[in-house]
């Protein structure tokens, strides 16, 4: 087993903790797992991301190669196609938030940039903002696009739940259902397409 | 078996505190800071009592780190590779007084600046102070190079340095933590009463002992266990990899073996007999470094006459920049893989200014006071507010270094340059602007010096600023005139008031200093989250 994930988004919206909660979620499986991120400078608005690879075999490089990643985990849709020179052509899946966080004045049109992602072979692009949303967790919209990749990712639903009962467990158990019901619905999403 | 999910800065400070460490000392800087705030946060290392605090500069965390030394503790020192420059001075004597507890220096390299003003690669100091380098390739090596590296340290009796780069200080993986931890030294001086003294006679005595030592230290290089020579039956190239590239080459070959004999290279000095044995068995050699071509040189010599050597200097590989896995697969004649084109459409997000942040409220309000000069007159510095740079700002016109903007202000100033402005943060005041400041004080140069005050040090993400509650009676101690120190707030509310201010000390015939003072939003939201925290 081997699967090289990219999550990316822009600071602030919960890209890196979806990373945190694969990782724990990987190493209590007795995965090998690297996690290379990008801090930089601290501002917030800034794009972010991170190269996540799990194996059951030991790992070399700490980024992806190009052309090998398994799947891009965006919550947005224009910084998950600045990650597409390491998509893996063929098999790679594009999965992200449809609604684009609009913080520079040239952020090209929404249509043109779902369109843009919708030529990825594989893609699931969907309105993860509303669903969560609608659970009442406005913020939990990088645990339903995680939901919707668990899919793909390999990895029981149970594991990434237990993950998240164990990162955010010290914030009490509403929080805790919060983000794991918002991990359902995602699921839900991706099942159903 | 105990293994922890650590990125490689923290995997060399939870190594640190097993290795019986007594001190931390650096200051922030990417991709270094998260080493000191991992020890700063630990209840293992509270409970050992380990000190952490930040320190004013690299220098002064350097020397102290000698110091705890010199009373026979293990101490690290941390910071990132232009910290080097800055604790230059220390570090070239340390090799010559030698340790007494054992010490070890990290320096966090950024090649592709990340978030950096160069790429410079640490290993050429440690190489040219001629004291020995660990250069991890992950995680774990990461953890046990740190025990080794205190026990070579004191074994020889010399500082020992540990280098990494922003990928594996920023890089996660699963560690083994060693069960058995080691207690601190004992307070005991060193035995050779001259050792730290550092008069000509005793610094040409003990430099001639730290030449002796070389040949021991790459006998250690020899039989480390962390350099490896992996044979490999077609002999038509040798592959030297150092440090994070043999992640780089190995992720070339993870389907099909690596026919070619390869060394792998990550403590320093590099061993002559193994690198001999590549030379003579191969007919060509390929060197990957990641940074700057250090040993690559040397192998290649002035005259490039022995047999062909590849890497960063013939084109094989770029000159500047990271390395990565398909930048090695070229190198090799491997074809490598590619994706998809980034779509044109795809539009950067640069880094900006906070919403709300004060040092916006500064240039709004200096650029309406310098509107009445000509351009040019801006003299900035290192942090957040270096991005004043860009737009909707456009408001500074230097950065260079630490502290420069004072300094470089007074040189603009003294060419009759008048006026001239610099702007400096409060953290970067205290790092190297206060030496400045004295000069311009003594040569009563005219000169406007702003010290944006948010009470943090904000760029590398909150850390304790050591200027905080002290920048007035700092500039009056240097001797700035206490009417010519002015503090205002950056708000919209008294810009007017703020522009009136600026333009009154800019038209100060001395030296003046404004201190526009209001916290990072980011920090407070920070405090107030952990305060609710606290609450519960």
């Amino acid at each position: 087993m081997k699967i090289d994930i990219i999550l990316c988004g822009v600071g602030g919206m919960g890209a890196l903790s979806s990373a945190a909660i694969i990782s724990q979620a990987a190493l209590d499986m007795g995965l090998y797992m690297k996690q290379a991120e990008t801090h930089g400078m601290a501002q917030r608005g800034g794009d972010v991301q991170s190269h996540l690879r799990l194996s059951d075999k030991e790992i070399a490089s700490d980024l992806i190669p190009e052309g090998q990643c398994d799947i891009i985990l965006s919550v947005e849709p224009m910084e998950a196609l600045r990650y597409l020179p390491f998509l893996n052509k063929k098999e790679g899946w594009v999965i992200t938030n449809e609604n684009p966080f609009i913080n520079i004045p040239n952020y090209p049109e929404k249509d043109v940039v779902l369109a843009e992602v919708k030529k990825v072979k594989n893609s699931i692009v969907f309105n993860a903002d509303k669903i969560a949303l609608d659970l009442g967790n406005p913020k939990g919209t990088n645990m339903v696009v995680l939901g919707a990749a668990s899919k793909y990712l390999r990895i029981d639903i149970e594991k990434l739940e237990n993950a998240i009962r164990s990162i955010f467990g010290r914030k009490g158990e509403e929080v805790v259902m919060a983000n794991i019901n918002a991990l359902r619905a995602g699921r839900e999403v991706a099942d159903k397409m | 078996m105990e293994k922890l999910l650590l990125l490689g800065d923290e995997a060399i400070a939870q190594a640190a505190i097993d290795a019986g460490l007594s001190g931390i000392f650096g200051y922030p800087g990417t991709p270094s800071t998260e080493i000191i705030e991992y020890i700063q946060a630990s209840k293992e290392a509270k409970g050992k009592n380990i000190r952490s605090s930040w320190a004013t500069n690299e220098k002064t965390a350097m020397e102290a780190a000698l110091g705890m030394s010199y009373a026979g503790k293990r101490a690290m020192f941390t910071c990132k590779h232009v910290g080097m420059n800055v604790a230059a001075d220390p570090f070239m004597n340390s090799a010559i007084t030698g340790v007494n507890g054992g010490v070890v220096y990290i320096s966090a390299d950024d090649p592709s600046m990340h978030s950096s003003q160069d790429e410079q690669d640490s290993r050429f100091y440690a190489s040219w102070a001629k004291i020995p380098i660990f250069e991890p390739s992950n995680q774990q090596e990461a953890y046990d190079m740190i025990h080794e590296a205190f026990e070579l340290s004191e074994k020889f009796r010399l500082p020992v340095m540990l280098r990494i780069t922003t990928r594996l200080s920023h890089s996660r993986a699963g560690v083994v933590i060693r069960k058995e931890k080691r207690e601190q030294n004992q307070i005991a001086i060193p035995e050779n009463p001259k050792q730290f003294i550092l008069l000509p006679v005793n610094a040409r005595r003990q430099y001639k002992e730290l030449l002796a030592k070389q040949d021991g230290l790459e006998q250690a290089s020899k039989n480390s266990p962390f350099n490896k020579y992996i044979d490999g039956e077609n002999k038509s190239l040798g592959i030297i990899a150092c440090g994070l590239s043999y992640n780089y080459l190995m992720e070339n070959f993870t389907q099909t073996k690596c026919s070619y004999p390869v060394l792998k290279i990550t403590q320093y000095p590099i061993p002559t007999e193994m690198v001999n044995k590549i030379y003579q068995e191969c007919d060509s050699i390929l060197v990957l470094e990641e940074g700057q071509p250090l040993f690559e040189e040397k192998l290649k010599g002035f005259l490039n006459n022995g047999k062909k050597i590849m890497g960063r200097l013939d084109g094989t590989l770029t000159v500047d920049g990271e390395l990565n896995p398909a930048k090695v697969g070229k190198a090799l004649g491997l074809e490598v893989s590619e994706g998809l084109e980034v779509p044109s459409l795809v539009a950067p997000r640069p880094p900006k200014l906070c919403e709300g942040c004060p040092h916006a409220d500064t240039y709004r309000a200096l650029n309406e006071a310098m509107a009445e000069y000509t351009k040019g007159r801006v003299f900035a510095d290192i942090g957040c507010y270096t991005l004043g740079a860009l737009p909707p700002y456009n408001a500074i016109n230097t950065t260079v270094d630490m502290g420069a903007s004072i300094t470089m202000a007074k040189g603009a100033s003294e060419a009759g340059f008048q006026p001239a402005v610099a702007v400096i943060g409060d953290s970067t005041f205290t790092h190297s602007g206060m030496t400045g400041l004295l000069d311009c004080v003594v040569d009563n140069v005219p000169i406007t010096i702003i010290i944006l005050d948010n009470s943090i040090t904000a760029m590398t993400g909150s850390q304790k600023s050591n200027a905080t509650g002290r920048i007035e009676s700092i500039c009056e101690g240097i001797g700035v005139a206490k009417e010519h120190i002015r503090v205002i707030t950056p708000l919209k509310k008294f810009h007017e008031e703020n522009v009136n201010v600026l333009k009154e000390e800019i038209a100060y015939q001395g030296v003046s200093v404004v201190i526009p003072r209001r916290e990072c939003l980011v920090w407070l939201n920070k405090k107030r989250k952990e305060e609710k925290q606290k609450q519960k």
